[in-house]
């Protein structure tokens, strides 16, 4: 077998066990918590006949490991099951808010990975004069400053003063394309901004660290340009940190926007995963916490496997 | 007003002139913005109710989890989406009497336990059927028998007996209650086709706007029922429920016009929103109150003058300036403002007294340890801050509270109604009978502060079967009284409603039952 399907392969069966990890302990978490979904969602209006009843019904009355059991066998099959709270089915609910999610973080996905590696090469090119000196600042304070407040200040001045935006970035099936990407456009450039400096400092530190290299030397002295050097001999040896940052960031931008979501009123994974632990509603809580772990797992494959390609020596292992 | 504006006007009422060939006329003349608005809204009042347009509403109180059952309805967006899609047999009408809405008539008998609801002819549900007496009974049944998990449970319990006669639904009770008409006004109560038996989530009612999109958590939208039966209800073509759980996205949504009314407007935003130009924020004494409650049969609060000292110790006003920005009015310790039917004005105010305090807590011979005082801010809005101005009050009084901070999360399950002193907040109901029976009552489910007294029970009966209002009214005279000097509550203050509406939206009316005028402006109001 060759080497690298053999490691893509264990790679998988690996992440499967990480995987089934990850809801056992979702699980024993859920049911750590205090009260159920009954008291949280009768909450304040709760009787103690109402309550026996709703456990009855939501079949919180049988012991947990046949719970978690029935939820492993039914995810096995393809089933997911229906929500505690309200009947609906969490497969469709999931995949439209699935979808919603990895659109806007495509979105910003698009704009922010070649913008910050290529800002990330000027910086390179011009260290330590004023250009590299400018990006590092801009983006060093956008990504000090708490996401929620730069949602806000956006908020005000683009769509409260201009009303250049929409604050509402609302999306559902019958808008077309043009339109959605109209809608998330404020989320997107907060995000941006966001997971803008990890990524550029890191290809900024990344390639200063090759300029070292007697190779690169070489490549100064048969007289290419200063750009041409950076490109096409630097940014290839040190993709395989740079593919790193930017999955931890993509996997950012899927799992981790819920304080941009609720900001922009953005129908995403995260609300839904809030709100279902809010309301103990444990099938919910686990069917998104296993997304968001497959997510996290499969982004730090392709990381993985994209730095063994990249590199001659683990591409060919004597 | 000058002549030309007094034109103007009468053109706007007549519906010659739009809102916004109004607005750029009016400020040609000089009249500012807000004062233009201001003018035109009272105009087009005037003007009477027009048909058409897409109504948005911006709400906070909706989650992923919510379902369209109206048994299952606690928060601000499922109960607004009961008022889109459904009605109950009678609504309360805003000036505290009962409305017809499914029934045309209701009529009690001597001793007010048989009551009989004459149901209006001709109703037609969502999905074309006609209702009748026998759905009316399901629904009730639904929400009332044994297996029940409806949040109208509670109310449900005096009802001996319910039977679908013809065009009749009688109920008989075990005991006489005046205020029965009141508690079917629930908002849970939505009569639903077959009472809901066999798919109450679908959000099949009678209501003047019918379910078109059902994302919990997200939107709700709702088109017209062209076959309601009351064509002055429900003005517009649709409506839109988005849920907007953060504060300043909402307010944010409501300025730049993408939404027309948004509810709880925060207290400190209130009046600087209110200075915007296009819109009006609207505050409404309402019932609901933010509390401090002691259970009477747990060291140290079954001590009463321990009670008296901690009620004693508690400045009102300063909590209302503070906490609510002066939008609420203080408390007396009792459950019951003016804003309920027979509530007597004249029981004395209890006054800030750190020397009645001191002399009080000195009277229950507390050994002076710190008294533990349970909060969160999922309790009220600003319950930690007022538990700290209580905290520095109490000390002056040299009573040492000690404020224990709890998780908003699981709070109602694990600190209120089981902790002995926490902080807490009731919505108010209809009536006073309500209020009494769902939290006061020896055998109340949510008797919350452990108040257990025979005599007040007794009171509470008595003035339920009781049809005389000037005897009603003095007995509950005497059980509030008796709340506010032995209970276990602390009342420093009840909140208003705050709301912010576009003045695109005429037809707005006071109502203390519930917010955003009691789920009603989707019916009752229209686009000036």
């Amino acid at each position: 077998m060759h080497p690298i399907v053999k490691l893509v392969s264990q790679r998988i069966a690996l992440g499967i066990l990480l995987l089934l990890g990850a809801s056992a302990l979702i699980f024993g978490l859920t049911e750590a918590l205090p009260g159920d979904a009954a008291q949280a969602v009768l909450g304040q209006s709760a009787t103690p006949e109402s309550l026996a009843n709703l456990r009855e019904e939501m079949g919180l009355n049988r012991p947990a490991l046949t719970r978690y059991f029935e939820w492993l066998g039914g995810i096995l099959q393809g089933d997911l099951g229906q929500s505690l709270t309200n009947k609906l089915d969490i497969a469709e609910s999931i995949g439209k808010r699935l979808g919603n999610t990895l659109f806007l973080a495509c979105a910003a996905a698009v704009v922010s990975v070649p913008l910050a590696i290529f800002l990330g090469l000027l910086a390179v090119r011009f260290r330590n004069r004023w250009p590299d000196k400018l990006i590092s600042a801009i983006t060093l304070t956008t990504v000090s400053i708490p996401e929620f407040l730069i949602g806000y200040v956006v908020i005000y001045f683009v769509s409260v003063k201009l009303g250049w935006f929409s604050s509402l970035a609302m999306i559902n099936e019958s808008m077309s394309f043009g339109q959605k990407l109209n809608a998330i456009a404020l989320p997107a450039f907060v995000l941006t901004l966001v997971v803008l400096a990890q990524m550029m400092r890191m290809t900024r530190a990344a390639i200063l660290n090759l300029m070292q290299s007697a190779y690169i030397e070489t490549a100064e002295l048969k007289g290419l340009s200063n750009f041409q050097v950076i490109a096409r001999h630097a940014f290839p040896n040190a993709i395989s940190p740079i593919v790193n940052v930017v999955m931890l960031n993509l996997a950012y931008l899927v799992v981790g926007v819920v304080v941009v979501e609720v900001v922009f009123v953005y129908p995403g994974m995260g609300q839904y995963l809030v709100d279902s632990v809010t309301k103990r509603d444990v099938p919910v809580v686990l069917a998104c916490g296993v997304v968001f772990a497959a997510v996290y797992i499969g982004l730090n494959m392709v990381a993985d496997i994209v730095s063994i390609l990249a590199n001659p020596r683990l591409r060919h292992p004597k | 007003m000058n002549e030309q504006l007094t034109h103007m006007t009468k053109q706007v009422t007549s519906g010659k002139l739009t809102r916004r060939e109004f607005m750029g006329k009016a400020a040609a003349l000089g009249v500012s913005a807000a004062m233009a608005s201001t003018i035109f809204a009272d105009a087009a009042r005037a003007a009477g109710p027009k048909k058409g347009g897409d109504l948005k509403f911006g709400l906070q109180g909706g989650e992923s989890t919510n379902s369209l059952d109206p048994a299952t309805y606690a928060s601000s967006v499922p109960f607004q989406n009961g008022k889109q899609f459904g009605d109950q047999l009678v609504e309360v009408a805003p000036d505290g009497s009962i409305e017809p809405r499914l029934a045309e008539s209701v009529e009690g008998s001597a001793d007010a336990k048989v009551w009989t609801f004459k149901l209006r002819q001709g109703v037609e549900f969502h999905n074309g059927k006609t209702m009748t007496s026998e759905d009316v009974l399901k629904t009730m049944q639904r929400h009332s028998n044994e297996d029940s998990k409806s949040g109208a449970l509670g109310i449900m319990k005096g009802i001996e007996s319910m039977k679908a006669d013809g065009d009749n639904f009688q109920v008989t009770l075990s005991e006489g209650n005046a205020d029965l008409p009141y508690l079917m006004a629930d908002y849970h109560l939505i009569i639903q086709p077959d009472g809901g038996m066999d798919n109450p989530g679908a959000g099949i009612g009678t209501g003047p706007y019918k379910v078109e999109v059902d994302e919990p958590g997200v939107r709700h939208l709702y088109t017209k029922f062209e076959n309601h039966w009351n064509p002055d209800f429900g003005n517009f073509d649709s409506v839109e429920v988005i849920v907007i759980n953060d504060a300043t996205a909402r307010t944010a949504a409501l300025q730049s016009g993408q939404v027309h009314a948004i509810n709880r407007v925060e207290p400190k935003v209130a009046d600087l929103l209110g200075r915007a130009p296009n819109l009006t924020v609207h505050s409404t004494a309402g019932r609901g109150h933010y509390v401090f409650i002691m259970h009477c049969d747990t060291a140290p609060f079954d001590q009463n003058e321990l009670r008296l000292a901690l009620k004693h110790a508690i400045n009102r006003q300063e909590l209302v300036d503070k906490v609510l920005r002066g939008y609420g009015t203080i408390g007396n310790d009792m459950p019951i403002n003016a804003a309920y039917p027979l509530f007597d004005g004249s029981i004395p105010q209890r006054e800030f007294s750190l020397e009645k305090a001191a002399e009080h807590y000195k009277k229950s011979g507390h050994d002076g340890s710190p008294i533990i005082l349970r909060v969160a801010d999922g309790a009220f809005p600003g319950a930690v801050d007022a538990a700290a101005l209580f905290q520095q009050t109490a000390a002056q009084a040299g009573i040492p509270l000690e404020i224990k901070r709890e998780p908003n999360d699981g709070y109602w399950s694990e600190v209120w109604n089981v902790q002995p002193f926490c902080a807490s907040y009731w919505g108010g109901r209809p009536v006073q009978d309500q209020m009494y029976s769902t939290a006061y009552l020896s055998t109340a489910d949510w008797n919350d502060t452990r108040f257990k007294v025979p005599a007040f029970d007794e009171m509470l009966f008595q003035a339920r079967a009781e049809l005389d209002n000037d005897k009603r009214k003095n007995i509950y005279s005497q059980m509030g009284q008796m709340i506010r000097d032995e209970g276990g509550l602390i009342c420093p203050m009840f909140n208003d409603f705050i709301e912010g509406v576009s003045n695109q939206l005429a037809g707005w009316e006071s109502d203390p039952t519930q917010e955003m005028m009691n789920g009603n402006m989707s019916r009752k109001m229209w686009f000036a």
